[in-house]
């Protein structure tokens, strides 16, 4: 059985029939088209899969679309402003923060939601704000230094 | 504006559009496909005695389903054994599809195609396989004793056997050199499995229009898969093209070609008319792609009192699990990486590779060398504890001199030719790793341990790379090469040398890889050898269109070719800024044209007055366009070299192991970006601490994988890795035009031995089997408490 539901996904209402069965993330990649939230491991644990539900990090590959009627969404593709690219999009480019990119997207929601709680925080606090999201090509040094480097420049544009 | 970019920390061109959701992974490519789903087996050994597929028909959206009786001949063929070698005696590969008997829970059995991947699934659900279980073999120790068979026609499991040998100067082997010398040691070591585990999983999407094919796999070969599958699918090439699209990490698996689903999707394709699509997911990229590691390992070593090796003499049983696609070149480079950086007087190596009822074994980032480098570097450290040395003084008394290259290590590598260093300066670089990590200064104390570990990495392997260069009439460079990308940077890095070659903007250049479209030509990304390979061959082709620019320009100038330099896209005398012309107008200027379709390209027609009419349009032997094509093919592989060390931590009651610091001394030659050659040491430095403390591939006796999962399966999180500290020291290639080294597996390579001997050197206990949990170093601790009182079993007297 199919159900017609609304997420308004990056500020904008999108209107849906999904089954009941229907993952979060396989109906934002391939019913609304929005390919840039990635499946890491289907189970929780990558963190590839994070998009922002009511502005907080949570796992599409565990969430039934059909559950977040009504809720509002923000993936990937809505972190970047009218004028580019937000400071934590362009601090893991500055700091070489993404190699492979396919854990990226995951990442930038997370942090996004960590330095809107936390603008300044500390080694401690930025290595525990992403210790639930999984990279194989960096190592995670780089992305640390970006996750500063996206709060300096925060705190300059504000 | 310089554009002399070789060298520089540039930032990545592919980075907005991954940045923004813009990436095109294989999963985010044909929307509205047919999807793909498997029947994988549950047994790791079983005969199939019959498929009931009549459940499965009934499933709204289903398509179609096979099995290994539904393909054509050519298509339901063994897959190809891609590295053929007269040692591998026994290969085998599998199927497409299971015919008769599973040997590995995963193998593929039947294929479902439906409207969606759900419903394929619904399908696979309802399929039943009545298999009749086997015995399965699991282990290298069960393997050996070939007791059970993988394969009824290979005995003892054994698919390939290898001895190597070099005897010393005088001409002593390496046994009766170890006979010879004053001590001796023998000792066993033990790495366990685990795998390259990218993110992004393997993939395959397939369109055919009735007359041309064109296939997207997340891999590190598109233009051999394309071989692979116009063979298999009775096409001529020129109708097949292979994309490799944006890949989501690669670290060796996805080399391995081709994978059943590559052969299969594309089949499905051209049968049924409709695109088809099939994404792994992560529960079959642990049962169904490839693992690596898995070896055990006897050595005996000679040695007198300074701790110079006389003679090394290591026998290796390397698990090759149920097939042998890639062949024998894991075990071949453990053979052969395994002398790292020093003169052993003589060595001797074996090996068996044997036949298990696992998955496939192919390689992983270092492919072979971790184990080599693990072996090498404990033999390093007990010869160095056995004679009270330290442990860099024992290495620096067997290092190659930096005034003996080019070294020949007398056997031969992975590229069937012989193992001669290129160049390096270990002694050097020991001293820097020293200073980096405080070698000397290192206070020792319980539970807190120093260790160290070197190695050399064969990069750049042949046989060749290619590169197109092409400027067009509005100035921009197109870059195209056929090897692929899996987040290495190429984007960028290719750019740089294209830059500084032509003296163009980069951000007029763009690179394409791994698109056969575009470049037919390759082998394909591994071994480290993008960089040399393909950045060698792009510089190639940009110095033939930089000439052939300049000749044309000089012409239009009325200068000698030799006057000109070209800087920021223009054309112009030296010292006489003035008098140029842009390359846009170069690139219009060698394309004789009839048409015009703007004011630029009207130079170029027959009556704009700029061609001579005395001589034809094109002169003999010269090409329209502001091209060019190169290839570059090395007489053998260039040796790139690091040093690693690090400072460990042990708790005295949990034996919880932390690292507390981790130094790396790199030498890839010259550096084309440092800021990406930082990268990819920290990354390989955070799968290799994986290795060496986490990741292990858990199989029980009936050889079911219990942990393939990410739950199960230990991978880091940023809470795991510690800083990493670089350094570089660059020693040029000499066999290459741009100097370079690879860099691209360096960083996992000597991990295990280095937290080894740290983790020895904190606990006074020998480390040979890696990776170690907190709970065998527990182990470890209570039975050296039982042995304190008798004497360590691995010396001989």
């Amino acid at each position: 059985m199919e159900h017609e539901i609304t997420l308004v996904v990056n500020g904008a209402a999108r209107r849906v029939r999904v089954p009941g069965r229907r993952l979060l993330s396989d109906c934002l990649r391939h019913d609304l088209g929005l390919t840039g939230t990635h499946v890491g491991c289907e189970h929780g644990v990558c963190g590839c899969c994070t998009v922002l539900l009511d502005g907080e990090p949570v796992r599409s590959c565990l969430t039934f679309a059909v559950t977040v009627d009504g809720h509002e969404i923000t993936t990937v593709e809505g972190l970047a402003g009218p004028d580019g690219m937000s400071a934590v999009q362009r601090a893991f480019a500055e700091c070489h923060g993404l190699q492979c990119g396919f854990c990226t997207p995951g990442f930038l929601c997370t942090v996004t939601a960590l330095l809107r709680d936390n603008p300044a925080p500390t080694d401690e606090e930025v290595v525990e704000g992403i210790s639930g999201n999984l990279c194989r090509c960096t190592g995670y040094q780089n992305i640390v230094k970006a996750v500063h480097r996206a709060a300096e420049l925060i705190a300059e544009e504000t | 504006m310089t554009t002399r970019l070789f060298g520089e920390a540039v930032q990545r061109r592919e980075d907005p559009r991954l940045l923004t959701g813009g990436g095109r992974y294989l999963d985010d490519l044909g929307s509205g496909a047919l999807e793909a789903a498997f029947v994988r087996s549950p047994h790791a050994h079983a005969r199939i005695r019959d498929i009931d597929v009549s459940a499965a028909l009934d499933v709204d959206g289903l398509v179609a389903i096979y099995t290994w009786e539904d393909l054509p001949e050519r298509v339901g063929r063994p897959l190809p054994l891609l590295i053929p070698h007269p040692a591998l005696t026994h290969g085998r590969t599998a199927y497409p599809l299971a015919r008769d008997v599973v040997r590995h829970v995963g193998e593929p059995v039947v294929m479902v195609v439906a409207r969606d991947r759900y419903l394929a699934e619904d399908a696979c659900g309802l399929i039943e396989v009545d298999y009749e279980p086997l015995k399965p073999v699991v282990g290298l120790e069960e393997a050996v004793q070939g007791a059970q068979l993988v394969h009824e026609d290979v005995p003892g499991n054994v698919g390939a056997h290898l001895v190597q040998e070099v005897p010393s100067r005088t001409g002593r082997s390496a046994r009766e050199a170890i006979e010879a010398s004053p001590h001796t040691l023998a000792f066993r070591l033990d790495i366990e499995r685990s795998a390259s585990m990218p993110l992004e999983g393997r993939g395959v999407y397939a369109r055919w229009d009735g007359s041309d094919l064109r296939v997207y796999t997340s891999t590190q070969t598109s233009t051999s898969v394309r071989m692979a599958v116009a063979a298999a699918l009775g096409l001529p090439l020129p109708h097949v093209e292979v994309i490799a699209p944006d890949v989501g990490g690669g670290f060796g698996v996805k080399i391995v070609h081709p994978w059943p689903e590559e052969i299969l999707v594309p089949w499905a394709a051209m049968r049924l008319g409709q695109e088809v699509k099939w994404t792994e997911d992560r529960r079959e990229h642990f049962i169904s792609s490839a693992h690596e590691r898995g070896q055990v390992q006897h050595v005996r070593v000679g040695f007198d009192d300074d701790g110079v090796v006389n003679g090394l003499d290591v026998t290796i049983l390397h698990d090759h699990g149920a097939y042998t696609p890639y062949g024998i070149i894991v075990p071949i480079i453990t053979s052969t990486q395994l002398l790292g950086p020093y003169r052993i007087g003589a060595y001797r190596v074996e090996f068996s590779a044997v036949y298990t009822n696992t998955v496939q074994v192919t390689p992983y980032r270092g492919a072979g060398r971790p184990q080599a480098v693990f072996c090498m570097e404990r033999t390093m450290d007990k010869i160095a504890r056995y004679l009270g040395k330290d442990r860099t003084e024992v290495r620096a008394a067997n290092f190659i001199g930096p005034d003996e290259f080019p070294y020949d290590q007398g056997m031969t590598f992975q590229d069937g030719r012989p193992l001669i260093y290129d160049s390096g300066d270990y002694p050097t670089m020991l001293r820097m790793i020293k200073e980096l990590i405080g070698w000397d200064d290192f206070e020792p104390a319980e539970h807190r341990g120093i260790g160290i570990g070197c190695y050399v990495e064969g990069t750049g392997v042949g046989p060749y790379e290619g590169g197109h260069v092409q400027i067009t009439s509005d100035g921009r460079v197109h870059v195209s090469t056929g090897l692929t990308s899996q987040g290495q940077g190429h984007e960028t890095v290719f750019a740089q040398i294209a830059a500084t070659e032509l003296g163009v903007p980069i951000e007029r250049i763009s690179v394409v890889t791994g698109d056969t479209r575009r470049f037919g030509y390759a082998v394909g990304t591994f071994a480290s050898r993008a960089a040399v390979m393909s950045g060698n061959a792009i510089a190639l082709a940009c110095r033939k269109v930089r000439e052939k620019a300049l000749r044309i320009a000089a012409e239009a100038l009325e200068a000698d070719p030799g006057d000109l330099e070209i800087a920021d896209g223009l054309v112009h005398v030296v010292g006489t800024p003035s008098a140029s012309i842009p390359l846009s107008t170069v690139a219009v200027l060698a394309n004789p044209l009839r048409y015009a379709f703007d004011e630029e390209t009207a130079k170029a027609t027959q009556f704009s007055g700029t061609a001579s009419p005395d001589k034809p349009p094109v002169a003999e032997g010269d090409e329209p366009g502001l091209e060019g094509r190169d290839y570059y093919s090395p007489i053998r592989s260039t040796f790139a070299a690091g040093m690693h060390a690090a400072i460990v931590e042990t708790d005295p009651l949990t034996a919880e192991i932390k690292v507390l610091r981790y130094a790396v001394v790199h030498d890839c030659g010259r550096l084309i970006n440092p800021m990406i050659v930082e990268g990819q040491i920290h990354g390989g430095v955070a799968q290799g601490i994986g290795g060496a403390l986490y990741e292990r591939m858990v199989y029980d006796g009936h050889g079911q994988l219990l942990n393939a999962s990410f739950m199960d399966f230990l991978m880091p999180y940023v809470t795991e890795i510690p800083h990493i500290e670089t350094a570089h020291l660059e020693t040029p290639s000499p066999l290459n035009p741009l100097g370079i080294k690879g860099a691209g597996e360096a960083g996992v390579i000597p991990v295990s031995a280095v937290i080894a001997g740290a983790i020895e050197d904190a606990e006074g206990i020998e480390i040979d089997r890696m990776p170690i949990s907190p709970s065998e170093l527990f182990d470890l601790r209570n039975l050296a408490g039982q042995d304190a009182q008798t004497p360590c079993d691995d010396r001989e007297p």
